[in-house]
């Protein structure tokens, strides 16, 4: 009877946990399906290595928004990284305890808030700031990358805060045996043993500011064409699918549903090094 | 020549007295052991002398610890103190980069940056800790690699490569097997010629071998204290010869 029990719970949760298993294996398939008819009449290195999108004179090449968001991910990084590390190492290891209490749910909110809200912070609050110190319509990759760099920290902090705590207190009072101040212990000695696990957190929030759409598109400019400069709009691969979505048909979708295979592809690169860094986490650097 | 002097000492977590009125001198050059059960402030009087306690939260320290006649609690510089006098850990912590790094964290800490210096420095630190032998052709292996034995050995080294004066030992040898504790032992020996060591240790046999002095603790307290061989042949507390004859602990 117990047995019976037992087997009726494992497959039941078995088929459960499958949903995910599931869904990620349609949405594979969808991609793969919907977006190889265009690569095949579009040609994958026309499509992937093409500087014109132009979808009125069947023009569908993609480099420039691969370049935009590749531009604006590592403007998001130059700004998000070091704020996110610094903060995180601030956080496990030189925050007060009442500040930490204050500190750390504004973290946990930041990560909680809609990006379309952050979207329109850019829009009012960025872009004017942008256009009036740098010049331009403000609408600018540089404006993205901020923006990115801001969204990108909750997620950034939160878990190279994880890696810093995971550092054995053995090291830094080790470090501190030897006459080591506090600052010399932490960076010197734990900061490099939760050097994987940082990796990890930086890698983790290039996928976070890669996928982002709804923000981007509200200051990024959006325009098709290789990126001009910093202070010139961009478009990113997820905004060139939500803008023109609403109104694609025959080839032109289907070269949407193509760049959307390819954003999917270097997610896929991602998560596979962050996993790969993530098995180092805890070991020895 | 005392090393330390602590005169009247008490210590208190929050509300919990660790140590009460405690009055000991260390001399220099010898090997003072801490014994006593488990709970009984031995490892918590270790840290004072360096003040490791300071990162304890809540940790309150009354009276007086002079350190070559200066007070260390008035001191301007903890890390000053630190260097001249350096810890070995219970558990060996070297730290997860080079042999090399390891022995020159302190040295570099405290400006070392000559390549050639730093080179003599680490040389000698490891052939004093008995462990250049092993290491010499790894030096640039990660120190994680080594035996249990070895790291403990390698930590050793590199307390010594600040040169402090006094090595605080806290249990080196309770995660090692019998011939690393052997060794580390006879170590321990031959550094009392330029070192003033205290160690504690949960093993009586360990504190007759190696030490000069032996200060037993209870709840606390100072029970005892006095040259080894007295401690462990004619304690002149009851309690002393309880716990050295092995009746509780």
């Amino acid at each position: 009877m117990n047995l019976q029990k037992d087997k009726f719970f494992k497959n039941g949760f078995f088929c459960i946990a499958l949903v995910s298993v599931v869904a990620i294996v349609m949405i594979c398939s969808f991609l793969f399906v919907g977006g190889m008819p265009a690569l095949e009449k579009i040609g994958v290195m026309k499509f992937l290595l093409g500087t014109q999108w132009r979808p009125s004179s069947e023009l569908y090449g993609i480099l420039p928004m691969i370049l935009g968001s590749m531009y604006v991910t590592m403007g998001a990084l130059i700004f998000g990284v070091p704020i996110g590390i610094l903060t995180a190492i601030f956080m496990a290891r030189f925050c007060p305890r009442k500040l930490y209490r204050f500190f750390k749910p504004i973290v946990e909110l930041m990560a909680g808030i809609p990006s379309v809200i952050y979207g329109f912070f850019g829009l009012v609050v960025l872009v004017p700031l942008v256009r009036d110190n740098f010049g331009g319509t403000g609408n600018s990759l540089l404006t993205a990358a901020l923006l990115l760099g801001i969204m990108i920290l909750p997620t950034i902090v939160t878990v190279a805060e994880a890696a810093l705590r995971a550092v054995p207190e053995s090291y830094y009072e080790g470090a501190l045996a030897l006459g080591a101040d506090h600052v010399r212990s932490v960076f010197f000695t734990i900061v490099p043993a939760a050097k994987s696990g940082l990796v990890a957190a930086i890698i983790l929030g290039l996928g976070r500011a890669v996928g982002e759409t709804m923000a981007v598109i509200m200051v990024a400019g959006n325009q098709a064409r290789m990126p001009q400069g910093l202070l010139e709009g961009v478009r990113t691969m997820t905004t060139n699918i939500v803008i023109e979505m609403g109104y694609a048909t025959d080839l032109h979708y289907d070269a949407l549903i193509a760049t959307a295979l390819v954003l999917f592809l270097f997610i896929v690169l991602l998560n596979l090094s962050f996993a790969y860094f993530k098995g180092g986490m805890f070991g020895n650097g | 020549m005392n090393k330390f002097e602590i005169d009247n000492l008490n210590l208190y977590y929050g509300d919990f007295h660790a140590l009460h009125n405690i009055n000991m001198e260390i001399k220099g050059k010898e090997v003072t052991a801490f014994i006593g059960p488990s709970g009984c402030g031995k490892t918590t009087l270790l840290k004072t002398l360096n003040r490791m306690n300071d990162l304890v939260d809540g940790c309150k320290v009354t009276g007086k610890v002079l350190f070559d006649g200066e007070d260390i609690f008035q001191v301007q510089d903890v890390n000053l103190l630190r260097k001249r006098v350096g810890m070995v850990f219970q558990k060996p912590n070297p730290f997860p980069m080079s042999v090399y790094d390891n022995i020159a964290f302190g040295p570099r800490t405290h400006g070392i940056k000559q390549k050639s210096l730093l080179d003599e420095v680490v040389e000698e630190a490891l052939v004093k800790a008995a462990v250049w032998d092993e290491v010499k052709d790894r030096l640039h292996k990660s120190a994680l690699s080594f035996s249990g034995g070895q790291q403990q050995r390698l930590c050793i080294a590199r307390a010594l490569a600040v040169k402090p004066e006094v090595l605080l030992m806290d249990e080196p040898t309770s995660a090692l097997d019998p011939i690393s504790t052997m060794k580390i032992e006879k170590l321990v020996l031959n550094l009392k010629k330029e070192y003033t060591i205290v160690i504690v240790t949960h093993n009586m046999q360990q504190a007759a071998r190696v030490s000069d002095r032996t200060a037993f603790f209870f709840l606390g307290e100072l029970v005892e204290f006095d040259e080894t061989s007295k401690i462990f042949t004619a304690p002149s507390n009851k309690k002393t010869e309880d716990y050295v004859q092995g009746r509780f602990g």
